[in-house]
């Protein structure tokens, strides 16, 4: 899909600079387009994964939608009675849920060929091989590549909570009760189980590119990786867990270039950082973190407020912030006058601005992304980080596009509480009332 | 790594210095700060290989570990065939390994355990962080043993299994690495081929593969006919996570992967560093020399990488084909010493300049980078070397010393001092355990922008 050539970029030539390609060397990478198809009985985490995984890939610049058969079926299907629609000898039934796969699949090709998007998660449950016979053709008929990704789970815990999490709210469960919510479900299920065929990597679909999931993440079974997004994807997956843990992020104290209204550079904490430092130790106190992890940039202001914080701190250089190259240690005003064009060309699209000599959003997502996957690996963690990475990490947690992402309040002394909560993220913010400058600038209005 | 208790009883916040050479922000008092590196576990970890001859154990040993030493993670290999040979001395034939031989099993058990000892020492007295224990491991009573010598050490165990049944890749693998074996260096291949396939068989029937039920509380990779498959169970930390995407994205088809700096740049002639100039007129003759090579060398499918700096962009421009710029390649980032030429650094930093001949490796220019962090940033691409065939990466010097430590196995000391002349293209051809390295000048003078090792005084 992305054209392989490129115009040179001379780099004193700022005009050329705005027609540099926009995509992210992700996006670049993936040249054709991609259906994830997802496989597995009700309640195995499909959608959980879906829509993770589709959050990723549009953080890291890879347009990627979701396509979920139960949307399809409830626009279609005005109320949901009982599991008997589900049973595989209900003819009519079948035919209903058939029609809106084919519908479901049209947009699909809409979104791959016609608006540009690159890979499209089909988050069904797929468990019959006619069923995937009929995705492979449809793919293979749009020249479309196919991963399939199947969620087995044997362990009964892990799906009784997976449903009281999700299903219990479900818009076809709307006024029920737990107890008959679960019960439902589970004969929803045995209505699957019946025709389930899962993928049989030894004979039949050992050609096929996928990923088993097993137990919730415990193994996985890797088939026929074909390229780079692939693998990305499954590394991706691998690393993901369901454990519950929450993420803080907050930016270093009130620095004294902040105060200045300086951009970047390496000051000190000013004497309201300081006593921004010792409320966070009072917070980290007060909300019983055990095991937490802390970690911080390179720069001094952000180890300053660590080490009021009496814990051991982890040092990432890729949490720096952003480079702003020129301008490194200027304010707003002087980059106005020193660098009209440049500062005229940022608001055009403060996303992929690359300052000279320095870096852009969409280059600082790209340098996050090891934070993120780690990030994702661990439990409790801190990140003390900066204005413009800390809106890039949390862009990725809050699914927030390019677009939104540079422009995301991020305010001093103010600590974000991220928690994992069904298919999102809730976000707590707690100001720990200690004044600081603002130093968020809002989007220029249209001219 | 910080010790917990110690940390708490100091008084604190602490003062904070910068260490000159590293730039990186450390509290006074000790010096010792968590500066985030690869492996923050703090457990060592040991990779067990499995699997019967000839199915890549080896290959796989020496490439993660040469991965992982370059990534910054202490990693040696223990191979136990070579404690064997030491112990041995003279190779008879495949009777050694034949199960019902008493006398050949009390030594092998032997050298695995003197080679256990030796793990032991590097991963608990010399600070290593992990030890790959290479050897066929392949009954379910010598993995025991291991796991608990692991668990009597602390030590975390990730199996690596290679299983393979393609007479062809196994017939291969012979021929590349096992003839030229010690082993063999008195028979005539056909011979030796012959030794080799009934060695195999000795193992065969007493071969237990790592299995889904039994095994399913260990930590493994399976690998099955070289890539197609993994078999992934149980991965419990940063390190095995690294190593399990490492393994999945690497492959053995043969390719070949071409190195080379952009032509020389008009700031390259004044003797400045850094900057983003363009080719001179000698520069832009090498680009064309370039693009007559690659013809000549006739390379199927090859795949051009450039930084987003000009000069490299320019030469990819000349050799008339696509490319993909990558940012992660632009050279090392001098920082305040951007532009400028030695003399002059020497003159208004010599403080600094001091510091870079010191370790050169781990210096980072003030507001710049050091090659440590040009590793990291690097280390992308070399992930996307290893996934991809045929390759040439047009970058810089410092740069093309990154990646040639990896390929050529080269120590953090003597990463700085690589020879990477401009208009010299380099080409790398994965051969056995290993990298052949052709060098090619394409004839086109240029200045020399080498600065060797300074004399210890």
């Amino acid at each position: 899909m992305a054209a392989r050539h490129q115009r040179p970029v001379a780099a004193s030539d700022s005009s050329a600079r705005t027609n540099e390609k926009k995509c992210s060397w992700a996006s670049y990478m993936t040249n054709s387009p991609t259906m994830i198809v997802m496989i597995g009985l009700p309640a195995r985490g499909k959608t959980y994964m879906s829509k993770k995984l589709t959050r990723y890939l549009n953080w890291i610049g890879v347009p990627t939608k979701v396509f979920n058969l139960g949307v399809y079926r409830r626009n279609a299907v005005k109320s949901y009675k009982s599991y008997d629609f589900f049973r595989h000898d209900n003819k009519e039934a079948m035919e209903i849920r058939k029609k809106f796969a084919i519908v479901a699949l049209a947009d699909v090709k809409t979104y791959l060929s016609e608006e540009g998007g690159q890979i499209a998660v089909f988050d069904a449950t797929n468990t019959t091989r006619e069923r995937r016979e009929l995705i492979l053709n449809f793919a293979k008929d749009n020249a479309y590549k196919v991963f399939f990704v199947e969620s087995v789970c044997d362990d009964p815990d892990v799906i009784a909570e997976n449903i009281m999490d999700v299903k219990v709210s479900s818009p076809d469960y709307p006024e029920r009760d737990r107890e008959s919510v679960m019960g439902d479900f589970l004969k929803r299920i045995e209505c699957y189980k019946v025709t389930y065929q899962p993928l049989d990597p030894d004979e039949h679909d050992k050609n096929l590119s996928f990923i088993q999931v097993i137990n919730v993440g415990r193994s996985f079974l890797v088939n026929r990786v074909q390229d780079y997004i692939q693998s990305k994807i499954v590394y991706y997956l691998m690393n993901i867990h369901v454990h519950s843990h929450s993420i803080y992020l907050c930016r270093h104290g009130e620095s004294h270039h902040n105060m200045e209204g300086r951009i970047g550079g390496d000051s000190e904490l000013s004497e309201r950082g300081k006593e921004f430092a010792a409320a966070l130790k009072r917070f980290v106190k007060e909300h019983k973190l055990s095991d937490l992890k802390v970690w911080t940039s390179q720069l001094r202001r952000t180890i300053q407020t660590a080490e009021e914080l009496g814990i051991p701190y982890e040092q990432w250089k890729i949490l720096n912030e952003i480079d702003a190259g020129v301008c490194e240690e200027m304010t707003y005003k002087m980059i106005e006058e020193k660098y009209p064009e440049e500062y005229a060309m940022r608001d055009q699209d403060k996303y992929h601005y690359r300052y000279p000599g320095g870096e852009s959003y969409q280059d600082l997502v790209q340098r996050l992304e090891p934070v993120i996957m780690e990030l994702e690996r661990q439990a409790n963690v801190l990140v003390i980080c900066h204005q413009a990475v800390m809106r890039c990490l949390l862009a990725y947690f809050l699914d927030k596009g390019a677009d939104d992402l540079p422009f995301l309040k991020c305010p001093l002394h103010t600590v974000l509480k991220l928690t994992p909560v069904a298919y999102g993220c809730k976000v707590d913010v707690f100001d720990l009332g200690v004044e600081a400058v603002n130093t968020h600038r809002d989007r220029p209005l249209v001219q | 790594m910080i010790d917990n208790q110690e940390f708490m009883v100091e008084g604190y916040p602490r003062e904070l210095t910068q260490n000159p050479l590293r730039k990186i922000w450390m509290p006074c008092k000790n010096g010792h700060i968590a500066h985030r590196r690869v492996c923050m576990t703090n457990c060592p970890t040991l990779i067990v290989t499995v699997g019967l001859p000839a199915r890549g154990k080896t290959y796989i040993s020496k490439k993660l570990t040469r991965y992982l030493n370059w990534i910054g993670v202490p990693t040696k290999e223990f191979n136990v065939g070579q404690y064997r040979r030491e112990c041995l001395k003279i190779y008879k034939s495949f009777e050694f390994f034949r199960p019902d031989n008493e006398e050949g099993l009390k030594i092998r058990r032997q050298c695995a355990l003197s080679a256990l000892n030796d793990v032991r020492q590097y991963l608990s007295v010399e600070g290593g962080q992990v030890a790959v224990f290479d050897a066929t491991n392949t009954t379910r009573d010598r993995r025991r043993t291991i796991i608990m010598f692991a668990e009597q050490n602390g030590y975390r165990v990730f199996f690596v299994e290679s299983v393979c049944e393609d007479p062809e890749v196994i017939a291969q693998n012979i021929v590349q690495v096992k003839l030229g074996n010690p082993d063999y260096i008195d028979c005539n291949s056909d011979e030796a081929i012959k030794d080799f396939m009934k060695r195999i068989k000795c193992y065969e029937s007493s071969y237990q593969p790592l299995d889904e039920v039994l095994d399913r509380d260990l930590s493994y990779i399976k690998i099955m006919d070289v890539g197609r498959r993994y078999l992934v169970n149980r991965v419990v930390d940063h390190v095995q996570s690294r190593i399990v995407y490492y393994l999945m994205n690497i492959h053995i088809t043969p390719r070949s992967i071409y190195l080379c700096r952009h032509g020389e740049s008009d700031l390259n002639i004044k003797g400045r560093i850094g900057g983003d100039s363009g080719l001179s007129d000698r520069g832009k003759e090498f680009a064309k020399r370039l693009r007559n090579f690659l013809q000549e060398q006739n390379i199927k499918n090859l795949k051009v990488w450039t930084s987003q700096m000009k000069r490299t962009i320019q030469t990819a421009e000349i050799l008339g084909v696509s490319y993909e710029q990558w940012k992660s390649l632009n050279e090392i980032d001098a920082g305040v010493c951007e532009e400028m030429m030695y003399e002059e650094i020497q003159e208004r930093y010599p403080l600094e300049f001091a510091l870079r001949d010191q370790d050169k490796y781990r210096y980072r220019y003030p507001k710049g980078e050091s090659y440590e962090d040009l590793v990291q940033r690097l280390e992308p691409v070399i992930m996307e070397l290893e996934r991809q065939e045929n390759v040439l990466v047009i970058c810089h010097q410092a740069v093309l010393r990154c990646l040639l430590a990896y390929f050529l196995d080269k120590t953090a000391d003597e990463l700085p001092y690589l020879k990477c002349p401009l208009h010299t293209v380099l080409k790398l051809t994965p051969v056995a355990y290993g990298c052949e390295v052709e060098s090619f000048c394409l004839s086109v003078d240029a200045v020399n922008t080498q600065r060797d090792r300074p004399e210890r005084l």
